[in-house]
């Protein structure tokens, strides 16, 4: 039974549109018939399966530091292991789990049922994306078990170059890794304007669309740029190229420009989503359209525009000039602005809402403060004088950590437990979801709050050893990590029982009016059998969910 | 008030000039973003928390679906939270240029790292590894430059860092309030030694400082905390006490640039180098520049970017050839001879042009 | 014919290719800004060498390079060409007209040579190569560094488009496209469009500044 026409007096189908078409789970069977998939959920649910065995690994490294840093002196790896650790913690989380996960899961599950498409504009190149993402993950490996990478996540020159590790194919791994990014981000782009369903503006999609937009913009126009330094780093590594080496007249300082024009929007390619995250959960949880529309939608592109131009506040003690850091201090500011509109007028949504809550709420609220408080820091490091002190110390790292962590990881679990029984077809367990989002949020604040004091005192960032005066700081740092590892194990697992012992779920457990849940729990393989017209907004909740079933009946 | 809430952040002594008044910016700036953080998670919370479901359904009046929130408080909190960046910004910007801007009367020392130790010279022929003494009471620029890698220098009690690049020349500078010891710590992830690249800056009294340049008083012991590490090479060396001018003129002899550079005035094949430390000269293709370390390290390690007027383009680079210690001690050799008048009978201290006004330029 | 061709995720032929264009166009922006990375690098060390780039290059022939300018253009006069006869339904013509700028591509690539081996017999090199020879100073080897680097990341796209041109040529020989299919010939003849225009810009860098 399929819908021709969603306006807002539809009543939705109590089955969802696809019910009576097997799901896309059960469509076709067999391990070929997942591996050469062009079906956009299916390829989604691979990645899934990628990101989260990153999650995991980077997760690892992350433990093993923290545990290191338990004493100032050695207390179980040497420095070399540990400078490997940091250095594959980041490369993992960055570019293996951070950058795809959201987009490449759950923007490849629902971003094209959202705009009422059957699949992506290029399924092909979607399969392809996957398996160009394995295939750096694979380089990515190779080289980690050869050699390593004692680098940093950030390369710099000339170390890198000098480096006995192998810097080479990591510079190779991320270069492929950042082709992957380009085809999902061009697949994205190109469906969002061509396959937008009969009757849905731009003004009616989901904001969350809006997000993987703007965030597709981002990867296209920067990754380029990442792409070419790192090829050049690589080469300089493998046959002594030297363009950024003092040696030859070169200027290390210029491999930090183009780093940082790519990897300061790459903070954006790894929010941006998160955001598009957030404004669905807070619309479906508080059964309310947001506070405004245009506000959340023009401040990603806002975002994605300025944020090109704001990396040299990584540079303010590099020996930028003074007018140069005056004006990157300032742009940064303006970037600040957008995200704080977006924050008010997410808070201003749940007014006059009528609020259920469940744990992707509770994700809301902890985003809110992890975010607001990390962005804020942000703007705080922005500001040149202090960030004289802070640059390179850990409170730098603490709040780059409340970003991606406290901001992008929450938010990944909010949509993971949000679109768990979209994907699934069941619904997990709610109070050990809570639970479990409780152990995060208190492990997460125990692991990083500590780091902005270190930072504070002048604990220089990779650092193996550390004056005593800091050790208590340490410890406390140390323990919330085992503490955040535990809740993510923890809620993970409550994803994975409830994959075989959850609840049916029903189309639309949430009640929400985002078009993804019209369609059957799971959807069926086309979405839609039939394109349908769309003729009112992602969030048309004035009407309540009573005035429209009367109406309904009365016709 | 300050102390207070130094100490609930945890921030070191305030041991520079500027380190307090970057300080109150810091509280300043903390103290909102904290506020501003908890204040948004306490709203978002109360609407959480009013408009529940249950309380809605109790209540219907509650829910108003679809209500936008007066645009002009937005409007206000919007630009009342830029203007309050705009406020971190400026005062940031003024208090960075006062930490990027040396005075004129600055002690000059330079600083070399290399993996993994710091390296001072100082121009009266003093060096030390490790250990920087300074005077404590008055202004001390440092001239910084690397061997290999990239390091950055960090003395968290005074709040200031620079990162030291090689093939560049980066500078710092500072003011110690009063004699004491502090850390100075290696910021940018420079090899598997990273985090044992430390060392420490020792502000003496002026004239304790003095006996200690002239070898008379070798490390005098300050009060202060001492961190118990296993120290790198801290102790003070004086193996041969070298005027840093007499250095630079061996480095001249060695590296062959007296046999186009004189010394005493008499034009030859380059610009003689007596009188020509502050002074401005023109160059080849227009314009004109102030022989400052800028100028003399870029000439040295690039010469044919900016040629002087009328000289050839026959200077070879000593990139890669000649050490930042002897780059150094060539500058403080130019800088000796600032005052140096030519002998007399040589047609002109630049040689075989004659150059106009800006040949009083400097000087 | 075309009915088949559209597949099942769109609504409509025309829907379809404009998606394929559209990728077409995000896909050159992306490849702009990859070549952008190397413009910037060579406005920031122009910009720290002015005369030692100079130096380094006189080592480049203007004739050479406005040869191989000349050809580039004509090549992608005669794929525009291309593109428009297969519009009208002639595919053979087209198939021609692309051999033909395959050829240009192939004239391109043997120039360079000619160039690199001039370069190579100069000791024009880049930063690496100077184990057993003498190094020219420090700027002068950055401008190599950079000629060579992008004149041959340029070459590897002159490469992959003569492979794009050969193949989509053959299938338009082959009958493939016609008057309602050939947005993959469109999309070829703006790939190849692109490869002459970053040379549009390498070629006033390299050859026309010194």
């Amino acid at each position: 039974m399929s819908q021709a026409t969603i306006d807002a007096e539809t009543r939705p189908d109590p089955l969802g549109v696809g019910a009576d078409h097997p799901d896309y789970l059960r469509a076709d069977s067999g391990l070929r018939s997942w591996l050469l998939t062009k079906d956009h959920k299916r390829i989604a649910i691979m990645f899934y399966v990628g990101v989260i065995l990153f999650l995991g690994l980077g997760g690892i490294f992350a433990l093993v530091l923290r545990t290191e840093l338990l004493t100032p002196e050695q207390t179980f790896i040497d420095a070399n292991t540990y400078n490997q650790m940091f250095t594959l913690h980041g490369i993992t989380m960055v570019w293996l789990f951070m950058i795809p996960a959201i987009p490449t899961v759950f923007g490849n599950f629902v971003l094209p049922i959202m705009l009422g498409a059957k699949d992506l504009a290029f399924p092909r190149i979607n399969l392809a994306s996957f398996y160009v993402y394995v295939l750096s993950a694979i380089i990515l490996l190779g080289a980690m078990v050869a050699g390593g990478a004692d680098t940093g996540w950030t390369f710099y020159v000339p170390y890198s170059t000098t480096s006995p590790t192998a810097v080479t194919w990591m510079g190779i791994g991320i270069f492929v890794n950042g082709i992957s990014s380009i085809m999902t981000s061009v697949n994205f782009i190109v469906t969002t304007h061509t396959m937008r369903a009969k009757g849905l503006s731009w003004h009616r999609m989901p904001l969350f669309v809006w997000a993987s937009y703007a965030t597709s913009i981002i990867i296209l126009f920067a990754t380029p740029v990442l792409g070419m330094s790192l090829v050049l780093l690589a080469l300089d590594h493998a046959f002594g190229l030297s363009l950024f080496n003092p040696r030859y007249g070169g200027d290390p300082v210029l491999f930090q420009h183009l780093f940082w024009f790519y990897s300061h929007p790459a903070v954006y390619i790894m929010i941006l989503p998160s955001f598009g995250v957030i404004s669905e959960v807070v619309c479906s949880f508080s059964h309310n359209q947001p506070a405004s529309y245009r506000a959340i939608a023009y401040s990603s592109l806002g975002i994605a525009f300025i944020g090109f131009f704001t990396w040299g506040h990584h540079m303010f003690v590099a020996g930028l000039s003074e007018f140069d850091a005056g004006v990157f201090g300032a742009l940064s500011m303006f970037v600040a602005i957008f995200s704080a509109i977006k924050v008010f007028t997410w808070v201003a949504t749940l007014r006059g809402g009528s609020i259920s809550f469940a744990t992707p709420m509770l994700y809301f609220l902890w985003f809110l403060f992890l975010f607001v408080f990390g962005g804020m820091t942000g703007v705080a490091v922005a500001t040149q004088s202090l960030d004289v002190h802070w640059h390179d110390t850990y409170f730098v790292v603490a709040h780059f950590h409340f970003i991606m962590v406290g901001g992008t990881l929450t938010a990944f679990l909010a949509a993971a437990h949000y679109w768990f029984p979209k994907m699934f077809g069941r619904l997990y367990d709610e109070r050990v979801g809570l639970l479990t989002s409780v152990a995060v949020f208190i492990g997460f604040v125990f692991t990083f709050l500590p780091q902005f004091l270190l930072g504070n005192g002048g604990m220089p960032r990779r650092y193996f050893t550390y004056p005593a005066r800091y050790q208590w700081l340490n410890v406390l740092s140390t323990g919330g990590a085992w503490l955040l590892g535990a809740g993510l194990i923890l809620a993970l697992g409550n994803l994975v029982i409830a994959l075989k012992w959850g609840k049916r779920a029903g189309p639309n457990p949430w009640g929400s009016r985002s078009f993804e849940w019209i369609t059957a729990s799971p959807p069926s393989k086309h979405n839609f059998e039939e394109t349908p017209e769309i003729e009112r907004s992602a969030y048309e909740y004035t009407l309540s969910e009573e005035v429209a079933r009367e109406r309904a009946k009365a016709r | 008030m300050n102390e207070l809430l130094r100490t609930i952040l945890f921030l070191p002594r305030q041991a520079s000039t500027i380190a307090e008044e970057i300080d109150k910016l810091h509280y300043f700036v903390i103290i909102m973003t904290m506020g501003g953080a908890l204040l948004v998670t306490l709203i978002g919370g109360y609407f959480l928390f009013r408009y529940r479901r249950t309380a809605v359904q109790k209540d219907p009046s509650r829910r108003m679906p679809g209500t936008t929130p007066a645009i002009w408080l937005e409007v206000v909190v919007v630009i009342g939270l830029f203007g309050m960046f705009l406020v971190w910004w400026v005062i940031g910007f003024r208090q960075f240029m006062d930490i990027r801007v040396p005075p004129e009367n600055a002690l000059e020392i330079y600083v070399t790292g290399k993996q993994w130790m710091w390296k001072f010279a100082y121009p009266e022929g003093a060096n030390s590894i490790a250990t920087l003494y300074v005077p404590a009471g008055r202004p001390v620029k440092l001239i910084l430059t690397s061997r290999d890698v990239i390091h950055s220098f960090f003395v968290p009690d005074f709040r200031l860092k620079e990162d030291v690049v090689p093939g560049r020349l980066t500078t710092l500078w500072f003011e110690a309030k009063e004699p004491g010891r502090h850390d100075i710590l290696c910021t940018e992830y420079c090899g598997v030694s990273h985090s044992t690249m430390r060392g420490e800056v020792i502000a003496l009294a002026p004239d304790e400082y003095e006996r200690w340049l002239q070898g008379k008083s070798p490390a005098p012991a300050i009060a202060g905390p001492v961190d118990l590490r296993p120290s790198p090479v801290t102790e003070y060396a004086p193996a041969e006490l070298v005027n840093m001018v007499r250095q630079g003129e061996r480095a001249a002899a060695e590296h062959g640039c007296l046999r186009c550079h004189t010394l005493d005035g008499t034009p030859h094949l380059g610009p003689t180098w007596a009188g020509l430390y502050g002074t401005t000269v023109p160059l080849e293709n227009g314009g004109s520049v102030k022989v400052d370390e800028a100028y003399i390290t870029e000439s040295m390690m690039d010469p044919l970017v900016r040629i002087h007027v009328g000289y050839q383009r026959i200077m070879p680079s000593y990139l890669g050839q000649i050490r930042p210690a002897e780059t150094s001690a060539i500058i403080e050799l130019m800088k000796s001879l600032r005052d140096v008048r030519p002998k007399p009978g040589a047609s002109a201290p630049w040689g075989t042009v004659t150059v106009p006004e800006t040949r009083e330029g400097g000087q | 014919m075309s009915a088949q061709r559209l597949v099942e995720q769109f609504e409509s032929l025309e829907k379809q290719d404009h998606a394929a264009r559209l990728a077409m166009w995000m896909f050159l922006g992306s490849e702009t800004l990859l070549f952008g990375a190397l413009f910037a690098a060579y406005a920031y060390y122009r910009g720290m060498y002015p005369s030692e780039f100079v130096q380094a290059l006189h080592h480049n022939s203007v004739a050479l390079g406005t040869t191989n300018t000349v050809v580039l253009i004509t090549s992608s006069f005669t794929v525009a060409l291309g593109v428009h006869f297969v519009r009208e339904g002639r595919a053979r013509l087209t198939a021609g007209l692309f051999a033909l700028s395959t050829l240009f591509g192939a004239v391109f690539l043997v120039v360079k040579g000619i160039e690199y081996s001039h370069h190579i017999h100069e000791n024009a090199l880049p930063a690496g190569m100077y184990a057993f020879a003498e190094r020219p100073p420090a700027g002068v080897v950055l401008g190599f560094t950079l000629y060579w680097f992008m004149t041959a990341l340029h070459g590897l796209h002159v490469i992959a488009g003569m492979i794009m041109l050969a193949v989509v040529g053959l299938l338009c020989w082959k009958g493939r496209y016609g008057v309602h299919r050939n947005v993959a010939v469109e999309n070829v003849g703006l790939y190849w469009h692109l490869v002459d225009v970053v040379w549009i810009f390498l070629w006033p860098l390299f050859y026309l500044t010194d």
